[in-house]
């Protein structure tokens, strides 16, 4: 039975439902704000809020002071390149695990999850020094695979809860009718899981767009994506707010726009599985 | 082709053993029947046979080749699933197509096949549909076009009526039979429906906590079963199963009639009870009957129809010639 809401309470709950959500937006806001002032205003006390003189005069310093399309050409190779490396190897993974669980599968599975509760600061010696030895420091591989690494345990978790929807007969029938695991797989499986599939890219190309402690430690110029990119722009002394701001706007645009249109996608992807 | 074999088969589920060493010869063309309860081994064994399982030892022969190790594929056997299994993400062309596909069968032939089978299944204004848009019993005729497409040795039926309604189930059971007489291919087919087993089978397989209890034809199973729990399970109504004094006067531990097999009258008989629930269903009447002192609830089956209410004194009397004869073991005395 649909329970009756009141104006009153319908009033209220939107009230809150904005206020909160607007609280959540407004880092977003006042760096975009900040992007389009001058760094004397950017941290005038009291604070200018709208009316100002706009300026695009960050943005021309920002273009001018480093190299904006590498650092974006950076970020799109190491997000979507981790990503996908991910998923090749997590989709074989999890339908291993979903259609042919052992003994000890569902160990396997929270062990992978126990390695994201580990301090990423705790493997950064060995790290550095074993991409030291084998020379790819600042390279763009050495980031696609340590983020892929990072995000793996995630990867195959929501490709496993993806697969574990899928009726197995299905799968048995393909077998009949002749195919091979990897036609089963290829032609099957990964069809009928797309939107699941569609939905871990997505959640990972983000999660691994937003990665800083990673991308900044492991590179300096080469390899530098956005995240590096942002980071270049804070001094210890000076005024930066400004120009930080903008630099900040920049890199996040992209991540931003496409978040804004998949987010539909993204919900479902998140929800999976929690309402049936 | 298709000959099947299974020799000394077992299945264990870790340290159950659900299919104790088992024989079982099914011949080229044969309507083979596998039916029992649920949970006697009867889908397990099917899957055995499919490759879908692998057998904890012994072996499976199809046309005199050991299968015991190939993969489903590579056994040239086509399956029917209860849940149709149909790949919801292609049209109903596609699913059809599907196996052909995993062939290498060129293009031109597949359409010809394609066409052939929805023809056959009057499937052909549908083929560009998508499952989901597909009622259950168009799903099944998919899902058995995609079979008959493979040519194979032996079909393989698991359960495929259980999900359709009581209507669609006859129609659907009489196009199976009606596409074994045509293909003259081996058929096996799992149900726990004993009036789906007598009326499809050639040769029905009783299953029992994984051992066969009987193999043999419809009639054979029906007039003579070889133990009481076939001569329960085979026949609907039950058999009425008596034991006791009057089992005794006949130098047995237990007989057994079936319904059909008692007169009824409401003044003489050899045995005295009261009407229970009497089900008419016009051209036939089942009487439940109790109080006889030979067993809880005896059942009559009478042709046609009539009068009895609850409560009425009622009079049976078995047919002599139809009496089953079991020893302490269950076993029939012949």
């Amino acid at each position: 039975m649909a329970r009756a809401v009141s104006t009153k309470q319908k009033v209220i709950w939107t009230a809150l439902a904005w206020t909160f959500g607007l609280l959540m937006f407004f880092p977003i806001l006042w760096t975009f704000l900040t992007s389009f002032k001058t760094e004397g205003q950017a941290i005038a006390d009291p604070p200018v809020w709208f009316f100002f003189d706009w300026t695009l005069e960050n943005y021309s310093a920002v273009q001018e002071r480093s190299n904006y399309p590498k650092a974006l050409m950076n970020s799109i190779v190491i997000a979507v390149g981790s990503t996908l490396l991910g998923i090749v190897i997590a989709v074989p993974a999890a339908w291993a695990m979903a259609f042919v669980p052992g003994k000890y599968t569902k160990d396997v599975l929270l062990w992978m999850l126990s390695t994201k509760m580990l301090p990423a600061v705790g493997v950064l010696y060995p790290l550095v020094l074993l991409a030291k030895w084998l020379g790819v420091i600042d390279s763009r591989i050495l980031l696609v695979v340590v983020l892929m690494l990072i995000n793996l345990p995630i990867i195959v978790w929501m490709l496993y809860t993806y697969f574990r929807e899928i009726p197995g007969e299905i799968l048995e029938a393909s077998r009949m009718d002749g195919a091979s695991l990897k036609s089963e797989i290829i032609y099957v499986l990964t069809p009928m899981a797309l939107p699941g599939i569609a939905s871990t890219i997505l959640l990972n190309i983000i999660l691994a767009w937003n990665e800083a402690f990673w991308t900044i430690l492991l590179t300096t110029v080469n390899a530098a994506p956005l995240t590096a990119f942002i980071a270049s722009f804070s001094a210890p002394e000076g005024l930066f707010y400004a120009k930080l701001s903008a630099a900040s706007m920049m890199a996040i645009a992209p991540i931003l726009i496409m978040g804004w249109f998949s987010q539909k996608q993204l919900v479902r992807g998140l929800t999976f599985g929690a309402v049936k | 082709m298709g000959n099947i074999s299974l020799n000394q088969v077992t299945k264990s589920f870790g340290d159950v053993q659900v299919i104790p060493p088992l024989d079982l010869d099914i011949h080229e063309g044969e309507f083979v029947v596998f039916v029992g309860p649920s949970g006697c081994g009867k889908s397990t064994l099917l899957r055995l046979i499919a490759g879908l399982e692998d057998t904890s030892s012994g072996n499976i022969s199809i046309d005199g080749q050991d299968a015991t190790e190939l993969p489903p594929a590579k056994r040239g056997l086509a399956m029917v699933f209860q849940s149709y299994a149909l790949y919801p993400h292609m049209s109903v062309r596609k699913n059809i197509a599907f196996p052909m596909r995993m062939a290498g069968i060129d293009e031109a032939e597949q359409n010809t096949k394609i066409e052939a089978a929805a023809k056959a299944l009057n499937l052909t204004d549908y083929l560009d549909r998508r499952p989901g848009q597909l009622s259950g019993g168009q799903r099944q005729r998919v899902a058995i076009g995609r079979a008959i497409v493979r040519e194979p040795a032996a079909f393989l039926f698991d359960e495929p009526l259980s999900n359709l309604d009581a209507a669609l189930r006859v129609g659907m059971r009489l196009e199976i039979m009606e596409l074994h007489k045509k293909l003259s291919t081996t058929m096996i087919y799992v149900t726990h429906d004993q009036v789906e087993a007598m009326t499809m089978a050639d040769k029905i397989v009783v299953l029992q906590a994984g051992v066969i209890e009987q193999v043999g034809s419809p009639l054979e199973l029906y007039h003579t079963p070889r133990n009481k729990f076939v001569a329960g399970f085979i026949g609907s109504p039950k058999m009425n199963l008596i034991e006791g004094e009057e089992a005794a006067k006949h130098n047995a531990t237990t007989i057994g009639i079936r319904p059909e097999h008692l007169g009824v009258s409401k003044t003489d008989g050899l045995w005295k009870g009261t009407v229970g629930v009497a089900e008419h269903l016009g051209s036939d009447t089942f009487i439940h009957v109790h109080k006889t002192g030979l067993m809880d609830m005896m059942t009559v089956r009478i042709t046609g129809d009539i009068e009895a209410r609850h409560g009425d004194t009622i009079y049976l009397t078995p047919d002599a010639t139809q009496i089953h004869k079991f020893d302490a073991n269950g076993l029939r005395i012949a």
